[in-house]
């Protein structure tokens, strides 16, 4: 039997984000135990009051980059970490803040603030690997805590971790689930949108809002022309693409070509 | 094969009684979620009776038939492989402690299946899923262990659906046989019966368990009448007897770039295919590296890791993946298994989520070519 090596550190980071990923962490109740006995978790402000000394094995990244400050802080933790892996759709696309990238972000500031100049802020959301190198992107809105563990458990045993990149629709075939495109009519993104949450929405019969961004090899301009079959209009598609994932290269590609359709009229 | 008996609504449950009083699992279609799904049925009443479905490329709806048919419907998103090829199997898994590696292989159920409402064209796919799994040098233990002793009841379609081709690809819709039982529904004003057929010893006495009487000529007769209508009602068809030529001398065709441009990659016409059988095998390990486990899943043709090996994907454009999987099903399966790999369900067009029709792919590419 091989001697225990030192048990890995690990922290968790927060960016421009909401905490739901990090409380995935906190979510894994029957495997809080094991992460806590397999693992040193040495930076984690959700869980511990703890500050950022010396070098992590692995990093678990939530949030998006919408500050200069946090554009400089994510170099410091890059720089600090072995294995950086960043967890839900702020971190791997911008998040749903990145709607910012399409509007005025003093606009906003001036409604929304009374003191809008004590606001320092970027024009844009972007995601981490905008910024530095990233070795692992978990998807999901929030991401799922059986993926998370798997990340982990992975990462501890050295191989690669099984998220498939293949479409919701795999996971709804998985499930035996009845397609409610097809035998219901209802719009769903599960076609072009990544696995991982096992097909949650379309189980409960709605469709696919695409949490976990787009699949490998999406189609787009395909989907976009079935939805509209199904009566999803020009400003209906580009809402679509426009949540969570609305900075995912695919989604936002096709999210500005429906608008720029919709304004020619 | 002669018809050699009817039985009443009455006889069907019967039949359903007997199958579970002799140990076996009754598995059939039943309605859930606006569709006609394949699942455990204990009763007639658990059967879609009354309904009917309307297919085209990427739609089905259910509807409410004008009768009380038990089977008035064509087939619908699942297939029997769902029962005979998990889509998730977990294959063994292995515990490691201070004594050692242990590996446990996960044993293979022992229930007896009885397959309720089985088409002609499924009944093909099973054919074509046995030669896969159970022929050659390799035997899947799996698929033998859940095939073994199953007790088919066929039954003759009633209605052709509108993605429904068994015609053009000689698999229906009466079933010939590969079953233990065949019934043929009979339903009009007067009368609700079913004639039946048998296929084997098994068949035989089950039969005999179960009250029945000899069919009058009338009711032979009303019997092929509903075979020969729904002959005649095929939603869709397709030139077969040359399509394993046509294709191979089209691999550099236009048609697959265009397919491409609709084509999703989603892999759902694999998946409901009743014979595409391709997995992948997908490990894990526990938080504390006490456990690992090998699980078997449904893999598809369509999606990137599928042909990856060192370097990256084979198939990384969606022309090679559409036209891997259209030539295997209708070309190079005769070459591998000396049958084509499609029996005409249709469901990879229904199902498909933007209603790309196989059929409608083979005549494009046909027509192109010089007469």
């Amino acid at each position: 039997m091989v001697a225990r090596r030192r048990k890995p550190r690990l922290a968790v980071w927060k960016f421009a984000s909401c905490d739901g990923c990090q409380l995935s962490l906190l979510d894994c109740e029957d495997e809080l135990l094991a992460i806590a006995g397999a693992i040193d978790i040495a930076y984690f402000l959700e869980a511990t009051r703890c500050s950022i000394e010396g070098r992590y094995d692995l990093s678990l990244v939530e949030g998006s980059i919408t500050t200069a400050h946090d554009a400089a802080r994510i170099r410091e933790v890059r720089a600090r970490t072995t294995t950086l892996v960043t967890i839900g759709a702020c971190a791997t696309a911008g998040g749903i803040q990145a709607l910012r990238n399409w509007a005025s972000v003093e606009d906003y500031a001036s409604i929304v603030y009374a003191r809008p100049d004590y606001i320092e802020t970027l024009a844009t959301s972007t995601p981490i690997a905008d910024h530095v190198a990233v070795d692992f992107e978990l998807r999901g809105c929030p991401i799922s805590t059986r993926q998370l563990v798997e990340v982990v458990s992975a990462f501890l045993a050295g191989r690669r971790p099984v998220t498939p990149p293949h479409a919701v629709c795999v996971e709804c075939k998985l499930a035996g689930n009845v397609c409610i495109m097809v035998a219901h009519g209802t719009p769903c993104l599960g076609p072009v949108t990544h696995a991982g949450c096992g097909a949650i929405c379309p189980s409960y019969d709605r469709g696919c809002y695409g949490c976990y961004g787009p699949k490998e090899t999406p189609n787009m301009p395909s989907m976009s022309a079935w939805l509209h079959g199904l009566g999803v209009d020009r400003p209906g598609l580009t809402r679509l693409y426009r949540t969570f994932n609305a900075g995912a290269e695919p989604f936002r590609e096709e999210s500005e070509r429906h608008e720029r359709q919709d304004h020619q009229g | 094969m002669a018809a050699e008996a009817v039985v009443t609504l009455e006889g069907v449950q019967a039949l359903l009684d007997g199958l579970r009083r002799n140990g076996y699992r009754t598995l059939g279609p039943t309605l859930r979620d606006q569709a006609i799904v394949y699942d455990d049925i204990a009763t007639i009443d658990d059967l879609p009776r009354g309904w009917t479905d309307e297919q085209d490329g990427g739609r089905y709806r259910l509807l409410r038939r004008m009768d009380d048919a038990l089977f008035g419907y064509a087939v619908g998103p699942h297939s029997w492989k769902k029962y005979l090829h998990p889509p998730l199997l977990r294959l063994w898994r292995a515990e490691h402690d201070d004594g050692g590696v242990r590996v446990v292989a996960e044993p293979d159920p022992t229930d007896k299946l009885a397959f309720i409402g089985v088409r002609s064209c499924e009944i093909h796919a099973l054919a074509i899923q046995d030669r896969v799994f159970l022929e050659g040098a390799y035997v899947d233990p799996h698929y033998r262990a859940r095939r073994e002793g199953n007790f088919i009841v066929a039954v003759n379609c009633g209605q052709a659906g509108g993605t429904c081709f068994c015609v053009s690809m000689g698999t229906g819709p009466k079933a010939q046989s590969g079953f233990d039982l065949a019934l043929t529904e009979i339903v009009d004003t007067s009368r609700h019966a079913f004639v039946v057929e048998v296929g084997s010893e098994a068949g035989r006495r089950m039969l005999g368990e179960i009250p029945h009487r000899s069919p009058t000529p009338d009711e032979l007769d009303a019997a092929d009448a509903v075979v020969t209508r729904t002959e005649g009602a095929m939603g869709r068809k397709m030139q077969a007897d040359d399509v394993h030529e046509l294709l191979l001398r089209n691999l550099e065709h236009g048609r697959w770039d265009d397919v491409a441009q609709r084509c999703l990659t989603c892999g759902n016409c694999t998946m409901v295919c009743p014979t595409c059988f391709c997995t992948t095998v997908e490990d894990s390990s526990d938080l504390a590296g006490r456990e690992t486990s090998r699980t078997r899943r449904w893999d598809s043709c369509f999606t990137m890791d599928f042909s990856y090996i060192h370097g990256g994907s084979v198939r990384a454009s969606t022309s090679s993946r559409y036209r891997q999987w259209m030539t295997h099903k209708l070309s190079t399966w005769f070459d591998q298994f000396g049958t084509s790999g499609c029996v005409g369900c249709g469901r990879c067009i229904t199902w498909c989520p933007v209603g790309i029709d196989i059929t409608e792919e083979v005549t494009a590419i046909r027509d192109s070519e010089p007469r």
